[in-house]
């Protein structure tokens, strides 16, 4: 753990504290709007990172990481709906589909060498199988969702996530560090080497007796239960859930944004990437709305092209350029 | 049961298939030889959809009509689109490929919300509401043409492969990509060509579309899915693979709806998928790699 | 000396191809061995079998005592067997020294000391200056060099060298030969090598294996086998021996 800290350069070290610092006063100063954009940023950056242990470290590409998320949400909303069990109990129970789920994909795919884009379709296939049934079961609400009461006179029973922006934005800023956290632990474990070689070159990792198999299903594994988590708290804080929505593949797409953007396999990058996309997004809307322009999907447009051009430009992703320029590169 | 009710179930999965199959052959093309996927590929579909609509509805055009100009300006701009974009990602990896066509289709689908707005815009066909009697059989008109359509198309495709220069030259590209630059095959431009011609198909399927559901862009991303699933089904790289593929979907969608809801239709695709990924990964015409 | 890998009666068919026909043969404990043939003769295939890239059609290979047909390429090294790529596969994005402690990691479950031994093989192999390079960088010697470093770092008991000399330059080999006596010498290793230049298997091995369309026509120590005539008309003719 200590090495971690020592890896960061001392540069690093005191922008990263002045930073959370910040982070950790902000809510004092900002208002209900620019609590909302952070909560997302660090939504964004807790699932981003989910996404980048699957395919930033281990090299796999997951297309339909909407199936955790959406699960952990429902199978917590659920249990809190129909049995009054607070999400801090009911994030076990949704993390651990959402883990089971991720098993079978795991083991259908890597058991029977399903690769690369056929990976990436099987588990669109199974991100959306679920969409479809749960549009068809009746006790999740179907189609028309599922909804959350939201009772002003609950609004602090923090042990039932039940709360305003202020619990969200430190659970969410919580979250988002701890994802890093445990991404930057096994980053230097000999499990991240072990996905690191995996990612470069499967063939030659196994012959230097790497399990690829069991690294990969951890990878899926951990990757499945921290999006999960990730799902619990937006239904929770949004109060509603619909499976057009929560099982979306542009859902899917959202949460690859962050680490793609900001650069994949990296620690930082994922954060990066939500602290940039999405206050430009939502700037875009702002400036639109200024112009008297309300027209949908201008802000995915902008996403799009930004998407196009940072991998045809930048495939790294924007912090390895970024570390650079603030001169944090470790010394070689 | 009766029968023939079952038969017209799937008389309609077959017809409605061979578009999918044409829409799937493009797909099928452009990564067999370019090595490309486009993850843009259904929402190509649904341009071409609401050019012929717009073709229609300003012109008076058919779609069986339309559908040869389309084909035509789909051919330039993914003439034009590997020239300056996609080929800068041949023989980078799949997911910064993927990447790149995924901001494509996100910029595809929400210009068309932009432009057109959320709801569905129909081409209301003269005779979209006709039918083939035959015996206890109705066959809708609109769907008889498209299919017979589509079925030329990709007739006129094999033939181009088999019997041209530049399609033999580039069947040799996707066969051998270092024999074909050795013997002096200029490749850059035949990826430019096929992944037109990937195109062309797509847009001259999207034209056909018209006549079985209305121009809409939520369609977009279940089309790029249903390509991808019938063209893994049927083996990726194989022409026949895709058609058959699309007929296979094309059925089995239609016999989900009728026998469950029409909601439940692409669970069967995708657990079909599920299936052949796992269990014959080459597809089912496709040769084993 | 008693045989660490028996190879006994093995073939393999490549669509209707014998690529390696009943093939037989023990590497002594301790000793270097070394498979020659021309190209096409199934010295990789040979090489795939052992490393466990595919199973023998027939036959049998056994390892310390133990059958390990069929066993997959992340058994057969946790069992002791490493091995080199002819065509150089690194990690291409990950440093020279992370490159090595993969193959460390294999028997040190701390990062820490892992890195302590891929330092030491580094040091080794004269690759412990380019350390901090990405893999991608290296110079084809050097990751020749990286190849064997990151196999030996799984501390092998049998180490597979896949023609490591080509491509590099006379002195370039030299000083690969001499570290593979060097290991050979302190620590014991015992090396199959599949290899190309005659003056680096000459200097090398203690016995050789000549392979011909799959099957052995010759085998003994050097000197036995560049006299053999069966081996001058199929294979040395055209060579330069020296």
């Amino acid at each position: 753990m200590k090495d971690m800290w020592t890896a960061i350069p001392a540069r690093g070290r005191v922008i990263l504290l002045v930073l959370l610092a910040a982070l950790l006063v902000a809510p004092a100063a900002l208002d209900r709007y620019f609590m909302s954009v952070l909560i997302l940023i660090f939504y964004f950056a807790f699932v981003g990172q989910a996404w980048n242990i699957m395919m930033g470290y281990a090299g796999q590409l997951s297309l339909g990481h909407a199936l955790y998320a959406g699960l952990g949400g429902y199978v917590a909303a659920l249990l809190w709906f129909y049995f009054g069990i607070g999400p801090w109990i009911g994030v076990f129970a949704g993390v651990a589909v959402a883990a089971a789920f991720g098993a079978v994909i795991g083991w259908l795919g890597f058991r029977f060498g399903i690769e690369g884009v056929y990976f990436a379709l099987l588990t669109i296939a199974f991100a959306e199988f679920t969409r479809i049934a749960f549009d068809n079961m009746s006790f999740t609400g179907g189609p028309g969702g599922l909804f959350l009461l939201y009772e002003e006179q609950r609004t602090h029973e923090w042990w039932n996530l039940r709360g305003g922006p202020l619990l969200f934005y430190y659970l969410g800023l919580a979250l988002a560090a701890g994802g890093a956290l445990l991404t930057a632990w096994l980053a230097r474990s000999r499990l991240g080497y072990q996905w690191l070689a995996v990612r470069e070159d499967q063939e030659a990792a196994l012959s230097l007796g790497v399990g690829a198999f069991r690294a990969k299903m951890i990878a899926v594994l951990i990757s499945a239960s921290m999006t999960a988590i990730g799902g619990v708290f937006l239904a929770f804080y949004y109060n509603s859930l619909f499976p057009a929505q929560a099982f979306d593949i542009g859902r899917s797409i959202e949460i690859i944004l962050a680490p793609v953007i900001g650069g994949l396999g990296t620690i930082f990058g994922p954060i990066v990437g939500a602290f940039i996309l999405t206050p430009l997004g939502e700037a875009l809307i702002a400036l639109t709305a200024k112009f008297g322009v309300d027209l949908p999907g201008t802000k995915a447009v902008f996403y799009g092209l930004t998407l196009m051009i940072i991998i045809t430009l930048r495939p790294d992703g924007v912090w390895p350029w970024l570390k650079r320029l603030l001169g944090l590169e470790p010394k070689s | 049961m009766n029968l023939a009710i079952v038969l017209n179930v799937v008389i309609q999965g077959v017809l409605t298939g061979l578009m999918y199959g044409l829409m799937a052959l493009g797909l099928s093309v452009i990564f067999g030889v370019v090595r490309v996927v486009n993850f843009a590929h259904g929402e190509f579909a649904v341009v071409a959809m609401y050019a012929t609509y717009l073709l229609f509805v300003g012109l008076g055009l058919d779609p069986l009509i339309s559908l040869l100009p389309i084909a035509l300006a789909f051919f330039a701009i993914g003439y034009f689109l590997q020239i300056t974009l996609v080929n800068r990602f041949v023989g980078r990896s799949e997911h910064e490929q993927f990447i790149l066509l995924v901001g494509l289709a996100i910029i595809i689908v929400n210009g068309l919300l932009m432009i057109f707005g959320p709801d569905a815009r129909p081409t209301n066909l003269p005779y979209s509401l006709d039918s083939f009697e035959i015996g206890p059989l109705f066959i809708d008109t609109a769907r008889v043409y498209s299919a017979v359509a589509a079925l030329l198309v990709s007739a006129a495709l094999f033939a181009f492969f088999r019997y041209t220069t530049t399609g033999t030259a580039i069947r040799a590209c996707a066969d051998n990509l270092t024999g074909a630059g050795v013997v002096g095959l200029n490749v850059k431009r035949l990826y430019a060509v096929t992944f037109g011609i990937g195109l062309a198909c797509v847009g001259a399927a999207g034209s056909l579309m018209v006549t079985i559901a209305d121009a809409s862009p939520s369609l977009a991303q279940s089309f790029t899915l249903l390509a991808f699933t019938i063209v893994i089904i049927g083996g990726l790289g194989s022409m026949t693979g895709a058609l058959v593929g699309g007929v296979l979907i094309g059925v089995s969608e239609a016999m989900a709806s009728f026998f469950f809801a029409p909601s439940m239709k692409s669970m069967f695709s995708f657990a079909l998928l599920v299936a052949v990924l796992v269990l014959r990964p080459q597809g089912l015409m496709g040769r084993r790699a | 000396m008693s045989a660490l890998l028996k190879v006994d009666g093995i073939s393999k068919r490549f669509r209707g191809l014998l690529a390696v026909d009943r093939l037989s043969f023990e590497v002594p404990q301790g000793g270097i061995f070394a498979v020659i043939g021309p190209n096409g003769a199934g010295k990789t295939t040979l090489f795939n079998m052992i490393a466990g890239v595919f199973a023998p059609d027939g036959g049998a290979i056994t390892f310390a005592g133990e059958r390990i047909d069929g066993l997959k390429p992340d058994k057969i090294c946790q069992r002791g067997i490493g091995r080199t790529y002819q065509i150089v596969r690194p990690f291409p994005a990950l440093s020279v020294e992370d490159n090595v402690i993969v193959g460390a990691l294999l028997h040190r479950h701390h990062v820490s000391d892992a890195r302590a031994h891929a330092q030491d093989v580094l040091r080794r192999l004269d690759l412990y200056d380019k350390r901090a390079q990405r893999a991608s960088s290296l110079t084809l010697p050097d990751r020749k060099r990286l190849e064997v470093a990151r196999a030996l770092a799984t501390d092998p008991k049998l180490l597979l060298l896949d023609e490591v000399m080509a491509g590099l330059r006379p002195t370039e080999m030299d000083r690969i030969v001499s570290i593979l006596q060097e290991l050979n010498r302190e620590t014991g290793l015992t090396i199959l090598l599949i290899e190309h230049v005659m003056r680096a298997v000459m200097a090398l091995a203690g016995q050789i294996l000549v392979l011909h369309h799959g099957a052995s026509i010759a085998q003994g120590s050097p000197q036995q086998v560049v006299r053999d005539p069966a081996v001058i008309h199929s294979y040395l003719g055209a060579e330069d021996v020296a």
